[in-house]
């Protein structure tokens, strides 16, 4: 009755906060809207490649799985090598290829260094697959590695995201609760009731986590809408243990910094100075693949890029159920590790 | 004893500054015990130490007959706390929050609607409380630290930055709340509050009880002369003077008599049927609060 009563005054003070349900709800939606639609097209880009003449190889590549094939390139015949050549100059085609006798020339313009780089590996599969005569599914596997190693935009981004809204969400939240209740006395008013800090922290977590899984659910919604086409590779679920578990981590620096900070102001700056950075650097907003190196390894330090990077595995990687399970490992350490120091510095009342 | 607190040598430093300094009172049950003071005075310190919510450094302290640290959970349904108008879960309404003090206290919901009643903020139940006025948000305070019946109260500053309407008001229902045989112990910073609210009050300054007994007790302690007052041009201030043995003054609109003899005064004014607009001023609380600490009142 005390837990449910103390949630419910929790939950109502929440919902009833207009600034706070924005925040936590219509601005990471409003986020995945803004980087949903510049992603959208920027899916593995599609090669177009001309062949001039008789290339058997490409025709054969076609043959044995034309969808697939299909997928990552386009394939024209071209009038003429000059002409075609042009093309690539032009970029209106990304490379040409002919054939002379086992020999396969591939011309490419270097000017998109990741098409580049496709075109070479993409003909490149093709005449390894071609080598080894009597086994077709070669290219298919080359072809997906290709396609693969980037994930389409709101694959990334929705996961990163969401990670980034919930960890922001479940530390701004309690902190800004300790503050604010240290500064009215209420937390000296309920000291005095006979109602135990651990039932007082069981409703917050309750709270905080609840509130966490609406934000997924309000998010995964819109992502999966077609006009975004996030798909869910199919451990999912296992987002579930991590988004609880991240909240729980970012609960527990929410609770540090209202232990130390005297006011709302103050402690909402720490925990921006806090998340921020953590959400570029640990990759919640942005791929980490072409960061320096020292980025990569700041990220290490970081428990949302361990959120976002189980999260990204699980959810759009199509990695098993046990890719969550470090991450989770991790995340649940930290909060063990930040609520000990915040329980020692932690103080009823303003002295 | 029916001591319902008893507080015995109490001593509390922190750092160099001895908040609390031997003190020792004890308050009845069924009393309505005023602590007054300045801010540092003391008085915030030694309420928190009856409450339980900090360790002595030295002393006894005994609170409904059980000691008070270590913290005792089976006292707190026994105590009633309010803090100020603005401890409140936020964003709720009037019954909302006191519903939800109630469930902390194992509390049905009718008990806390009636308690609403009793404060008189039935009207505003659906209110949130920043929406109240101050007034109304320290009765639902009140209302919100009564509402598990507890045996005694602690207020602190109940009448803080109310307007003088809204503090009789609040008057009124501090009285009903005591008349109900409840021990209430109040810190202030408002003599006349004090004056009118306690059975008995203890003067507190740099961590020491300076006097304690009933204001009026106190108040006559002092043996100030009284200050009376007529509508001026009844009687001239030299008759005034001759007949009073004291200097009479007379500003154009009143004539004022300060005097040790209030009867020779009263006495003399009357045989001149000279008591038109009478004025009697005797010492306060206040007075007798500056008396003790010699110094300005530090509110």
């Amino acid at each position: 009755m005390k837990l449910a009563s103390l949630s419910r005054a929790m939950f109502l003070g929440f919902v009833r906060d207009r600034a706070a349900v924005i925040f936590s709800i219509l601005l990471p939606v409003l986020f995945l809207l803004l980087f949903g639609t510049i992603f959208k097209n920027s899916s593995a880009p599609k090669i177009s490649l001309i062949t001039v003449g008789q290339v058997s190889l490409i025709r054969q590549a076609q043959a044995a799985d034309p969808g697939g094939l299909a997928k990552i390139m386009t394939v024209t015949a071209g009038k003429s090598l000059p002409a075609a050549l042009a093309a690539v100059r032009k970029g209106t085609d990304d490379g040409v290829v002919l054939q002379r006798g086992n020999t396969l020339v591939l011309r490419y313009s270097i000017a998109d260094p990741t098409k580049a780089g496709i075109v070479q590996s993409v003909v490149g599969s093709i005449v390894q697959a071609a080598n080894q005569a009597g086994r077709p599914p070669a290219y298919t596997l080359a072809a997906s590695q290709v396609q693969d190693r980037t994930l389409k935009g709101i694959q990334y981004v929705t996961p990163g995201l969401l990670a980034w809204a919930l960890a922001s969400g479940a530390a701004f939240g309690s902190s800004i609760t300790l503050v604010t209740w240290r500064q009215n006395k209420l937390l000296r008013r309920l000291r005095l009731a006979p109602v135990g800090t651990g039932q007082i922290v069981a409703a917050r977590i309750g709270i905080s986590v609840a509130i966490g899984l609406v934000q997924m659910a309000v998010f995964l919604g819109i992502a999966t809408l077609p006009y975004f086409g996030l798909k869910l590779t199919y451990a999912w679920y296992m987002a579930i243990p991590l988004v609880v578990c991240g909240i729980l981590a970012f609960m527990s620096i929410g609770l540090l910094v209202g232990a130390v900070a005297k006011t709302q102001q103050a402690a909402s700056a720490i925990v921006n100075l806090v998340i921020l950075p953590m959400a570029f650097l640990g990759g919640a907003f942005l791929p980490l693949d072409f960061a320096p190196a020292w980025v990569r390894e700041a990220s290490h330090a970081m428990p949302l890029s361990y959120l976002v990077n189980a999260m990204q595995d699980v959810m759009a990687r199509g990695e098993g159920p046990a890719a969550a399970l470090p991450a989770i490992g991790i995340l649940l350490g930290f909060t063990l590790v930040l609520s000990l120091i915040a329980v020692r510095v932690f103080r009823w009342d303003d002295v | 004893m029916s001591a319902s607190i008893s507080v015995r040598d109490l001593r509390k430093r922190y750092g160099d500054v001895a908040a609390v300094d031997g003190v020792s009172f004890d308050v009845e049950q069924g009393e309505f015990f005023g602590i007054l003071g300045p801010n540092g005075a003391g008085k915030t310190t030694t309420l928190e130490i009856i409450e339980g919510l900090r360790k002595p450094d030295s002393g006894d302290v005994t609170v409904l007959g059980l000691p008070a640290w270590p913290r005792n959970p089976g006292l707190l349904p026994r105590i009633g706390v309010q803090l100020q108008a603005s401890s409140f879960f936020e964003r709720l309404s009037a019954i909302e929050q006191i519903r939800t003090f109630a469930a902390l206290y194992d509390v049905p919901a009718k008990r806390a609607d009636q308690m609403l009643e009793v404060v008189g903020l039935t009207e505003q139940a659906g209110t949130r409380t920043e929406k109240l006025s101050g007034g109304q948000a320290q009765r639902l305070s009140i209302a919100c630290a009564l509402v598990h019946d507890p045996e005694l109260l602690f207020l602190d500053e109940p009448t803080g930055a109310l307007d003088p309407q809204a503090r009789r008001n609040l008057w009124d229902l501090l009285r009903q709340i005591a008349g109900s045989g409840r021990t209430v112990v109040l810190t202030t910073h408002h003599m006349d509050e004090a004056e009118t609210l306690c059975d008995r009050v203890a003067i507190m300054d740099h961590g020491k009880i300076l006097r304690a007994g009933p204001p009026a007790a106190l108040v006559r302690e002092l043996d100030r002369p009284l200050r009376m007052s007529v509508q001026s041009g009844l009687v001239s201030a030299d008759q005034a003077t001759e007949f009073s043995g004291e200097q009479a003054t007379d500003d154009g609109v009143s004539l004022t008599i300060v005097t040790t003899h209030p009867a020779q005064v009263l006495a003399g004014l009357a045989n001149r049927d000279a008591l038109a607009g009478l004025r009697v001023q005797g010492a306060t609380l206040e007075d007798v609060f500056l008396s003790l600490t010699g110094r300005e009142y530090r509110a």
